[in-house]
C-alpha cells in the first residue's frame, strides 16, 4: 500500500511541487481544506508560503486550527514546511504581532539584516545552506534527519525564522550572515522544516521519504 | 552559499543558444540538459523562452511540467509572461518562480500584483542590460530587440519596492560571448538592492564565475554556454538528431568555437564548484545519488 499523506490546502502557496515530490517517492498525496478531512488524515503536511498573519487567518476561517493542534497532540505524523513550520510556534512579529498554533513554544522573528561582521545581509534569504546539529538539540539519529550527514544542504526561501524556547526540540541549525538560526524542529511525530525539502534535491527527498515512513 | 544556475534558453521544443541573445542555434532537447544538470548538482534551473510561446505548440508550461516530474530543485521560468494568470499557469506547471522583463517594464504594477498573489519570492525581475556609456545601462526587452530608455539602476530599485524578490541580471553586451561577466554592472546592482542578484551573461571560464562573485558580489551565478558545451557531445551521442530550427551546429558543420566570440572553456558543474571551493567560495555539496529514480521509486 502506498502511504497516504494529506496536504493541508489553506490557500497559501504552491502545492504542486510538494505533490510531485511526494508522488515521486511513491506516496499518494491528497489535499484537505476542511476540518473533517484533516481529522481523518493518517499523515499531515502543513505547507505554506506567505505572511504569518494571513496563514493563521486562513486556517481560522477554514476551522482548521483545532484539528491541526489535535493532530499534533494525538501523535499523527505532522510536517510543517516554511510558513507551515513557523505557524507551529506561539507567535510571530511579521507585520505586527500574531498568535500561532502554539504547538511549539517560541517566537518567529525577522532574519538579521546585518551580519555579525557589520556587512548588510540579503533578506529575504534565498539559497542553499548546510544543516548542522544543534548543540543541546535532538540528536539526528532520533530525528527525521537520521539518513543525513551534517553539512548536507537544503534550500531556503524566507525572511523570518522561529526561535524555540526549548532548545531540545531543535534538530538542525543553519548559518546566514554569520548568525545561527533554527532550521528544523521535531517533537515526537511533529516535524517542522524552515527549508523546502521538496526543492532540496536528493537530501530533501530523503527527509520526505523518512517522514512518510518509507524505508531507504 | 553561492548558487550555480544553468540557464536554458528555449525555442519551440529545443534548447538554443545565441550570442547577444541573437542568432539562436539548436543544442538539443531541454529535458536532456535539465536532467544532466540536476544530476550534476545544479542549485536551480532557469528556463527562458526566446519566442514567448506560453500558449502555442510545445509551450513552455509543458516543458516545465515534464521537468518538474523529476527535478527537485527550484525552477525559474520566464518568457512571454503578461499577467497574473500567466504566472499562475507556470506555477501550476511546476515553476517555483517566474522571471518577468517586458511586461513589467510596460506595466510595473504586474510586479506588485504577482508579489501580492504569490509572494515576492516568486517574482524574479529579469533585466537585459545594454551598456550605453561609463556607468550607464539601458533596459532592453524582447530578447534585446527593443529599447526602452529605462535606466537599469533606477528600474531595479523601483521593481524591488514593488515586490520583486530577486534580480536576474543579464548583460546583453557579454551574453554568449564568453568574455566574462560585466562586474561593474553586477556590483552596482548588488549594492543598490537588498534582494539577491543572479549574474548572467558572459561566463567563458571558471575564473569568470569566481570573479563575478568576488568582485561583482553576485549572490548567484547563471551560465549557459559554459555548461552546455561541456555536455553537448554526450547529448549528441545519446539522442536522435533534430529537424527543427538551426541545427547546423548539431550536424557538425559548425565548430563550437564559432558559437562564442572566443573559445569557451566549458565546465561541468562539479568541476566549476570544485574550482570555486578551492578559491574559498562555499557551494552546495551535491550528494552522489541525485540520480532521479535511484532513490526509492516504488511500484
Amino acid at each position: 500500500m502506498p502511504p497516504r499523506v494529506t496536504i493541508i490546502d489553506y490557500g497559501l502557496g504552491n502545492l504542486f511541487s510538494l505533490r510531485r515530490a511526494l508522488g515521486y517517492l511513491g506516496a499518494e498525496p491528497e489535499t484537505a481544506s476542511t476540518p473533517r478531512e484533516v481529522e481523518q488524515a493518517e499523515q499531515l503536511i502543513l505547507p505554506g508560503v506567505g505572511a504569518f498573519g494571513d496563514g493563521m487567518r486562513q486556517l481560522r476561517e477554514r476551522g482548521l486550527v483545532d484539528p491541526v493542534r489535535r493532530a499534533a497532540t494525538e501523535g499523527v505524523p505532522l510536517l510543517g514546511i516554511c510558513l507551515g513550520m513557523q505557524l507551529f510556534f506561539t507567535e510571530s512579529e511579521e507585520f505586527g504581532r500574531h498568535d500561532g498554533l502554539g504547538i511549539f513554544a517560541g517566537r518567529v522573528g525577522r532574519l538579521a539584516a546585518t551580519a555579525a561582521s557589520g556587512e548588510p545581509v540579503k533578506v529575504p534569504h534565498v539559497g542553499w545552506n548546510a544543516l548542522t546539529p544543534a548543540p543541546g538539540g535532538l540528536p539526528w539519529e532520533r530525528s527525521a534527519l537520521q539518513e543525513l550527514a551534517p553539512g548536507d544542504s537544503v534550500y531556503f526561501v524566507h525572511s523570518y525564522v522561529p526561535s524555540p524556547e526549548d532548545g531540545a526540540v531543535t534538530v538542525a541549525e543553519m548559518a546566514h550572515g554569520g548568525h545561527r538560526y533554527c532550521a528544523m524542529v521535531q517533537r515526537g511525530a511533529v516535524v517542522g522544516c524552515q527549508f523546502h525539502p521538496e526543492k532540496s534535491g536528493a537530501v530533501g527527498l530523503r527527509i520526505l521519504r523518512h517522514f512518510l515512513g518509507l524505508e531507504g | 552559499m553561492i548558487r550555480v544556475i544553468p540557464r536554458l534558453d528555449i525555442k519551440g521544443p529545443n534548447l538554443v543558444k545565441g550570442v547577444h541573445l541573437e542568432g539562436l542555434r539548436v543544442l538539443g532537447r531541454p529535458e536532456w540538459y535539465a536532467e544532466r544538470y540536476y544530476q550534476d548538482g545544479a542549485d536551480e534551473l532557469i528556463y527562458l523562452d526566446q519566442v514567448a510561446s506560453l500558449y502555442g505548440r510545445n509551450n513552455l508550461a509543458e516543458i516545465v511540467s515534464r521537468a518538474a516530474e523529476r527535478i527537485f530543485v527550484p525552477l525559474t521560468v520566464g518568457g512571454g509572461i503578461r499577467s497574473v494568470e500567466d504566472i499562475q499557469r507556470l506555477l501550476r506547471a511546476g515553476a517555483d518562480k517566474v522571471a518577468i522583463n517586458t511586461a513589467a517594464i510596460k506595466r510595473p504594477e504586474l510586479i506588485r500584483e504577482g508579489a501580492h498573489a504569490f509572494g515576492a519570492q516568486c517574482i524574479v525581475l529579469y533585466i537585459e542590460a545594454k551598456r550605453r556609456g561609463p556607468g550607464t545601462y539601458e533596459c532592453l526587452t524582447d530578447n534585446a530587440r527593443v529599447r526602452t530608455g529605462v535606466d537599469v539602476f533606477d528600474w531595479v530599485q523601483r521593481a524591488v519596492e514593488l515586490g520583486a524578490g530577486e534580480i536576474l541580471l543579464t548583460s546583453v553586451d557579454r551574453e554568449g560571448t564568453g568574455l566574462g561577466y560585466d562586474f561593474e554592472l553586477v556590483a552596482t546592482v548588488a549594492s543598490l538592492v537588498p534582494v539577491p542578484v543572479i549574474a548572467s551573461g558572459g561566463a567563458g571560464s571558471a575564473d569568470h564565475v569566481h570573479q563575478v562573485i568576488a568582485e561583482g558580489h553576485a549572490d548567484a551565478v547563471c551560465a549557459a554556454s559554459l555548461f552546455h558545451y561541456a555536455v553537448v557531445g554526450e547529448m549528441q551521442r545519446e539522442t536522435e538528431p533534430f529537424e527543427e530550427g538551426n541545427v547546423e551546429f548539431l550536424r557538425g558543420k559548425l565548430p563550437i568555437s564559432t558559437l562564442g566570440r572566443r573559445q569557451i572553456q566549458a565546465r561541468r558543474i562539479p568541476e566549476l564548484k570544485a574550482h570555486l571551493a578551492q578559491a574559498g567560495i562555499a557551494c552546495r555539496r551535491a550528494p552522489a545519488d541525485t540520480v532521479p529514480g535511484a532513490l526509492c521509486r516504488r511500484a
